[in-house]
């Protein structure tokens, strides 16, 4: 190797090891039930072996902001980040306990449980504002994108200069639409993916290497 | 009785006024008594963050659900000193905005131009 290059790569480790965060914090954002603990769990899965959280079809089933520490993932090019899964709860304005009774809770259990989502919320926004270096946000590929939350979340995470990238989940199912995605949000990467079946998992690790580096 | 809705229409030389916390309480009082809010000049993104989070310290069973907001998005600021300063496309606040008590208010339709709400008494 030239004199030159190895001169340039130890100086270029020496500054990385001083300035360069050791671990980046990546949140999981997104509306509720989009898949952010199953692509959340996945990850754990994948590059730690272990899980995250429990999953449910009832919304608001992650209701405090749990972290993986020290996941390490590695790119097709051999490009490592490491880097802490922050799953949060879903982000919404607006959580009415009844919702859950349509789900078999009794009264006691749906309002504890709406006033515990509240708090994961409040908390996972203060997160974003104070903790998070980047952020993959979630959306259901399924749902209509051009949701008030959805934008205000972006142009929050955009105001924050965080690095994100989108994931179109549940491209499985068959109203799956994420290039109405990539069309809400064109200034953004956006990856389609299915996180409960593991289809094209391999491209969102890819991107977040790429981003997250 | 004459059943009704209140809409308060606030000025932006009001909220111009008004620090982020002030505009926060403004809004989740006025909300929470049931009127609907239209911000003539809407919030910046930290402000959202924080009514979001103000928002669910507020949210109590049978009274009060939280909110519904939707406002035109904010113009994007391509111009050279804004891109010299290496400021994020969206760098100017969110327009015209409306919020309003989660069970009282419906948006119905929104395009660049237009919102539309459907509106309820208590």
């Amino acid at each position: 190797m030239d004199i030159f290059v190895q001169t340039r790569n130890s100086f270029s480790r020496f500054l990385s090891a001083f300035f360069k965060k050791k671990r980046s914090r990546i949140g999981i954002y997104g509306p509720p039930n989009a898949g952010k603990t199953t692509l959340a769990n996945r990850i754990a899965r994948d590059w730690a072996g272990d899980s995250v959280g429990a999953v449910s079809e009832i919304p608001h089933e992650t209701r405090r902001a749990s972290r993986k520490q020290d996941i390490r993932i590695t790119g097709a090019n051999g490009h490592m980040i490491t880097i802490d899964i922050v799953d949060t709860p879903g982000v919404t304005t607006k959580i009415d306990y009844k919702e859950f009774l349509e789900y078999g809770l009794d009264k006691d259990e749906a309002i504890t449980r709406a006033r515990e989502a509240t708090e994961g919320v409040a908390e996972a926004m203060h997160w974003l504002r104070e903790d998070i270096d980047g952020v993959v946000y979630m959306l259901d590929s399924t749902v209509d994108p051009f949701l008030q939350v959805n934008i205000m979340m972006i142009g929050i995470i955009e105001s924050r200069n965080l690095p994100v990238i989108i994931a179109a989940n549940k491209i499985d199912l068959p109203d799956a639409a994420p290039q109405r995605i990539r069309s809400a949000f064109p200034q953004h990467p956006v990856v389609p993916v299915s996180c409960l079946e593991g289809k094209n998992v391999e491209e969102l690790y890819e991107q977040m290497v790429h981003t997250f580096r | 009785m004459i059943q009704g809705v209140q809409i308060d229409l606030i000025s932006e030389d009001r909220l111009n006024n008004l620090t982020s916390m002030e505009k926060i309480h403004l809004i989740l009082d006025k909300v929470r008594q049931g009127t609907i809010v239209i911000l003539e000049k809407g919030l910046e993104p930290e402000e959202q963050s924080k009514l979001i989070e103000m928002t669910m310290k507020e949210i109590l069973p049978d009274d009060f659900n939280g909110i519904e907001m939707e406002t035109y998005p904010a113009k994007e600021d391509n111009s050279f000193l804004s891109r010299l300063m290496g400021k994020g496309r969206h760098t100017s606040s969110a327009r015209l905005t409306v919020i309003g008590p989660a069970n009282q208010i419906r948006m119905i339709k929104k395009d660049k131009d237009q919102i539309s709400a459907w509106i309820s008494t208590r």
